[in-house]
């Protein structure tokens, strides 16, 4: 079990790095939210997927011998994933707010905080792909 | 004790709700958060005080016994920057009043800074990994949040950099932290500290470490991963300028310190290795960057980024003058450069503009901002007998001492030309005659310009202070340093006398039998 998890966690993680290195905002978020699940998965997996029953010692140390899922890892996620579902919202707010302000999505082009020296133009400018 | 661990935390956090609900009268706001700065501060010095009379102080929430429960730890490294944050915090709070509007927008920038003060000393008093990860997305969410309040154009593309890095860096620090939960079973540092001893896998937890040098790295600016930096601190308002180049980079600097002096010191070869090059490599491109800039800001932005490359050396030496150094460092940069940041906006209210070009004559009009500009200039770029000269001086020593020539020239030729960037702002900005299109000075009343003056006034005193009484300071990052190279204070007074000798294996069996 943990190895297809496994196996999954780096197909998320692949196609992440892949959205998120394209100049589109858009596109970065989305990536954001894949690295974000990727994540959550991996602690999933680390915390032991071997039975659905969680590690609560009730009959003393000999208990815990047998294979178990961890809860700790699991309450670790349910936070993780209320943050990052937080933050995702925050960055699509600020994301639109780019746009409306800026009117691109693409990175390159937006030049107001860092202006391009003069002489020089925007390699956006030229090929306009995200505007 | 216990509330006065917890305090810096709920202090400015409770203060930012009452300040929120303040939302008619922007004086109450104001008087809300000066009151909270005020007290911050006395709770800051108080914990400071208690850790120095007795000690290593960790408290544990709810009473779950380590490493079961949440821990909030303070030794003398995190106390100190726990007073540190709380003199940042004040100085800036007072500054705000005459820096930032009250109305519109501004409503809710009170309330985010006090909350961005509860993350950062979170942060710094944090006992484990998960918790660390917590105050990071705290201090993350209001300084983005502080970043764009006023909304022009400038700061949301500023704000946009900032969050993509730092977003991706929260990522990356929880995968580090999930791994190593698999690795290990524990969050507590120190009690990740016996344990990593004990895993069988030394490889993969060097390679755990070094996803925790690129998620630390990212927050605190170093090279490669800096360029979110002086894309957004030059838009914001000076005073949130000036607190996050007083603070925020320091949050990952502490990080990684705290960390790889407890948990990762399996491949001290390897991993402080990558550290050296990052640091020497940090120093010089911030250098560079600075030199060739022409706003104020943005040249004291990549001045963060070189002097971070100061303080990794003084970790990556990994020896306990090092240590010292780089702490003494932090202590010294933080106050030097918020300063900074606030003389730029005074500068900016006397000259009308903060670009170089269009800036001139303020020695004649106005001959106190020079001198309140000398005083952190030119302890940032290390003379003596200023702050920052002992800074550099125990960190070349340190470099000397551990035969790593090459850093320690580095580290020289970049002081030298940091002279040269603080050189070129006082040689165009106050020496300069003044430019016909100069812009006209701000109309900024008497009463608001003193609160702009008032911090610089304090901190500067504050850099003086260091400079001719280095003594105490000294002794205070010698004994942090030793607390940082030999953990067994730290790791006792969290998991209880004696814990660090009896190792984590022996400790479970001794919990097994209790129960």
């Amino acid at each position: 079990m943990e190895t297809i998890v496994a196996a999954l966690v780096g197909v998320l993680m692949a196609s992440s790095v892949y959205l998120m290195l394209s100049r589109s905002l858009v596109r970065f978020i989305l990536g954001l939210a894949l690295l974000s699940h990727a994540t959550n998965l991996l602690i999933f997996a680390s915390g032991g997927m071997a039975s659905l029953i969680a590690r609560v010692v009730a009959d003393g140390p000999a208990g815990a011998v047998r294979a178990e899922s961890d809860a700790v890892a699991q309450a670790l996620i349910l936070t993780a994933i209320v943050i990052s579902f937080s933050i995702l919202t925050f960055a699509l707010v600020l994301a639109f707010r780019a746009y409306q302000m800026l009117e691109t999505v693409d990175t390159d082009a937006m030049r107001v905080a860092e202006p391009m020296p003069a002489g020089r133009e925007s390699r956006a400018g030229k090929t306009g792909e995200f505007q | 004790m216990s509330w006065l661990v917890a305090g810096p935390i709920l202090l400015p956090l409770s203060a930012a709700i009452i300040a929120g609900v303040q939302r008619d009268s922007g004086r109450m706001r104001q008087l809300v958060s000066l009151c909270a700065g005020v007290a911050f501060l006395g709770v800051a010095a108080s914990l400071m005080l208690h850790v120095l009379r007795e000690g290593v102080l960790s408290v544990q929430i709810g009473s779950w016994p380590a490493p079961f429960g949440i821990t909030l730890v303070a030794d003398y490294l995190s106390a100190g920057m726990v007073l540190v944050t709380a003199v940042i915090g004040l100085a800036t709070i007072v500054y705000s009043i005459g820096d930032v509007p009250r109305r519109g927008l501004y409503k809710i920038y009170h309330p985010l800074l006090l909350a961005l003060l509860a993350g950062v000393s979170g942060a710094f008093l944090a006992g484990d990994l998960f918790n660390l990860y917590v105050w990071f997305e705290v201090m993350l969410i209001a300084s983005i949040a502080l970043l764009v309040v006023g909304g022009t154009p400038a700061q949301v593309d500023g704000a946009v950099r900032y969050a993509v890095l730092s977003l991706i860096a929260t990522v990356l620090l929880l995968t580090g932290v999930g791994l190593l939960y698999g690795m290990t079973g524990s969050l507590n540092m120190a009690d990740l500290h016996l344990r990593v001893q004990e895993v069988e896998d030394q490889g993969t937890l060097t390679a755990i470490a070094v996803i925790f040098i690129v998620a630390f790295g990212i927050k605190s600016a170093v090279f490669p991963l800096f360029f979110w930096l002086p894309a957004s601190y030059h838009t914001p308002k000076f005073a949130v300028s000036a607190i996050f180049s007083g603070l925020l980079t320091k949050v990952g600097v502490y990080a990684l310190l705290r960390t790889f002096t407890l948990i990762f010191t399996n491949d001290v070869v390897y991993t402080h290795g990558i550290l050296l090059w990052i640091a020497g490599f940090t120093m010089v491109t911030g250098v560079l960057g600075a030199a060739a800039q022409d706003e104020i800001r943005r040249i004291l932005s990549f001045h963060i980024v070189s002097q971070i490359g100061y303080m990794i050396l003084g970790l990556a030496l990994f020896t306990r003058l090092g240590l010292l150094g780089a702490i003494f460092y932090v202590v010294h940069h933080i106050i030097v450069k918020a300063n900074l940041f606030f003389v730029a906006g005074a500068v900016h209210q006397v000259g009308g503009s903060s670009t170089l070009r269009s800036l001139g004559g303020l020695y004649r009009d106005s001959p106190l901002l020079a001198a309140l500009f000398f005083i952190p200039a030119f302890s940032l770029a290390g003379f003596p007998p200023l702050s920052g000269f002992w800074a550099k001086l125990l960190l070349v020593q340190a470099s000397l001492e551990a035969r790593e020539y090459a850093i320690a020239a580095t580290a020289l030729a970049v002081g030298l030309l940091t002279a040269y960037s603080m050189t070129k702002i006082w040689l165009n900005a106050f020496w300069k005659a003044r430019p016909p299109d100069a812009p006209a000075r701000l109309p900024v009343s008497r009463r608001r310009h003193a609160f702009l003056v008032l911090p610089v006034v304090f901190l500067a005193a504050i850099t003086l202070g260091i400079g001719f009484f280095v003594e105490p300071f000294y002794e205070f990052s010698e004994r942090a340093a030793e607390q940082l190279i030999d953990p067994t204070e730290y790791v006792d007074a969290v998991l209880g006398d004696g814990a660090s000798e009896r190792g984590a294996g022996s400790r479970l069996a001794a919990g097994s039998a209790a129960e």
